[in-house]
């Protein structure tokens, strides 16, 4: 059974897609770059899988997950930094699955906050407020917050932008781990040589699908070229969709 | 002789006593509350909400004269009504909340005043406008009580949710539905307050009980339970010592209450551990690390 299937899927912003008939799946435990340029649609898909944007067409199977089997880190940018919480609190609202509402914080949970803390090398900075961290230390605390999700597929939203080489190798083997342990792991990605060198399989997306299929076959410079091409145009007046036309438009 | 002057009117007089209990009660619940207006950055919604009380509040001034329960009851309901369509359009398009919310309430500002100029011409309707918490019976004074403790309970049921919404939505969104319930809730826990507010300060100063204590406790704490408690303890200082002023010289008891914890805000500002003026202007040498 898949852990993702995507049946003909069109998601998008007023009734224009963003991702257009999208046709696949995702194995169980299988370790997923999404590439492609700006606009293409990487961070719609992620928020059409994690439930937050609703297909406008076709449908998306999780294969029997629940909302809370799903780790999901946007890119930071909508987060409240100002607000006064510590670290310790932030990474802990990562338990919700197991504390809800009124669930106490017991023994047990303060380790294991502590313990994602120190995974991700922030030990000693629990009491701090999270307005006072750098950018890299930030996206330390959302992995450390994913890793106490314990979720079964953990989606990732151009996770290493603008993150110094030390933090991304350090966030990599988290990445690397959570393949290890059997869980799905999807992540819209940039860095080419990171997609070859760490994952298994790759969705070039341009609106709709270059290519998907293992990394090493799908990765080559035709179909990176094609991507780039692709059509960025929004059309106002843009007659509603018809066929399923994916090739002509990708070409 | 210092006793005179701040005990002895407590002492002496019950509607001192009521007026007392009513600004703690008030401050035990609207301080919070405002703490998390202030942090959501919804502090003008907090006034917003104080006119869109108006015409429920003039309805039941029309119907029933200066009763409280009636009044109370028309506000809630203008109120109620004003938050959630407000919020549920916000929620189901792409409005923002306060483009939203400014709607609404003009809207019902403008249904309020129709509804006292034509009916109305009555002094008591300063009343409305800036309350008057020393005029307390027994009856207001219990609505005031079991409102605080309402907001408090339901305070209690939704704040982590209210919490997490705040820092991050997006997040609690993909783990949980307990968001939009959470916060319309508070936005109900909003209304309540002011409501209550206004039957001590009226409907233009009873945001202010809730809106001058947050922004005090946000010079002189960086933690969210420190903040509410510091919060609550401005506003029942300003409220006590309000009352005094008010007694001791001729300034009405709300804008005394509300000038009170002003001179605190000001104070918070040039004095405040958390970004004070003079902290910054003198920080003192750099650390270490």
């Amino acid at each position: 059974m898949a852990a993702l299937h995507f049946h003909n899927v069109t998601l998008g912003y007023d009734r224009h897609p963003a991702v257009h008939h999208l046709s696949g799946e995702v194995a169980p435990g299988a370790l997923v770059a999404v590439i492609g340029p700006n606009g293409a649609g990487k961070s719609t898909l992620l928020r059409g899988i994690v439930g937050i944007l609703k297909p406008l067409d076709g449908t998306i199977h999780l294969g029997g997950l629940d909302a809370r089997d799903i780790a999901y880190l946007p890119q930071s940018a909508e987060i409240d930094r100002s607000f006064p919480i510590s670290v310790f609190d932030f990474v802990g609202t990562g338990l919700w699955r197991g504390t809800g509402l009124f669930g106490g914080i017991g023994k047990a949970a303060r380790d294991k906050i502590l313990r994602a803390i120190g995974a991700v090398g922030l030990s000693g900075f629990e009491n701090r407020p999270i307005g006072t961290l750098s950018g890299g230390q930030m996206q330390r605390v959302l992995f450390a917050r994913v890793l106490l999700q314990d979720a079964s597929l953990i989606v990732l939203d151009e996770p290493f932008n603008a993150i110094d080489a030390k933090t991304i190798t350090d966030l990599l083997a988290l990445v690397r781990r959570w393949h290890g342990e059997g869980r799905t792991v999807l992540a819209a990605l940039h860095d080419m040589e990171m997609v070859r060198n760490h994952f298994t399989e790759t969705l070039v997306l341009a609106r709709g699908p270059v290519a998907w299929g293992p990394t090493a076959e799908v990765l080559t410079p035709e179909n990176l070229l094609v991507a780039m091409r692709m059509c960025e145009a929004f059309d106002d007046s843009a007659a509603a969709c018809a066929a399923d036309d994916i090739s002509s438009r990708a070409a | 002789m210092l006793y005179d002057a701040l005990i002895g009117p407590f002492t002496e007089f019950e509607f001192m006593r009521r007026a007392l209990a009513a600004v703690i009660a008030l401050a035990l619940a609207g301080a919070p509350i405002g703490v998390f207006l202030m942090l959501r950055r919804m502090s003008l919604v907090g006034d917003a909400m104080a006119h869109a009380i108006l015409p429920g509040a003039a309805v039941g001034f029309l119907l029933s004269g200066l009763n409280l329960f009636a009044m109370t009851a028309g506000g809630l309901v203008a109120g109620f009504a004003v938050a959630i369509l407000a919020g549920v359009v916000a929620r189901s398009t792409g409005l923002k909340e306060d483009a939203s919310l400014a709607t609404f309430y003009l809207a019902s500002l403008a249904l309020g005043v129709t509804i006292v100029s034509i009916k109305g011409t009555n002094i008591d309707l300063l009343h409305v406008l800036f309350g008057n918490i020393l005029a307390m019976d027994d009856q207001t004074l219990l609505v005031v009580a079991f409102n605080a403790t309402v907001t408090l309970l339901v305070l209690a049921v939704i704040y982590r949710p209210l919490v997490i919404e705040s820092v991050d939505p997006l997040f609690l969104r993909t783990v949980s539905r307990a968001g939009g319930p959470a916060h319309l809730a508070f936005l109900a826990l909003v209304v309540i307050n002011l409501v209550n507010g206004f039957q001590a300060l009226g409907t233009l100063l009873a945001v202010g009980l809730m809106i001058l204590p947050a922004g005090i406790a946000r010079f002189w704490s960086r933690d969210l339970t420190a903040m509410i408690c510091i919060a609550v303890t401005a506003a029942a200082v300003s409220g006590y010592a309000g009352l005094v002023l008010s007694f001791q010289t001729r300034v009405p008891s709300g804008p005394a209450i509300i000038l009170v914890a002003t001179v605190l805000y000001i104070v918070s500002v040039l004095f405040g551990r958390v970004g004070g003026i003079v902290r910054q202007l003198f920080p003192g040498r750099h650390l270490e690390a």
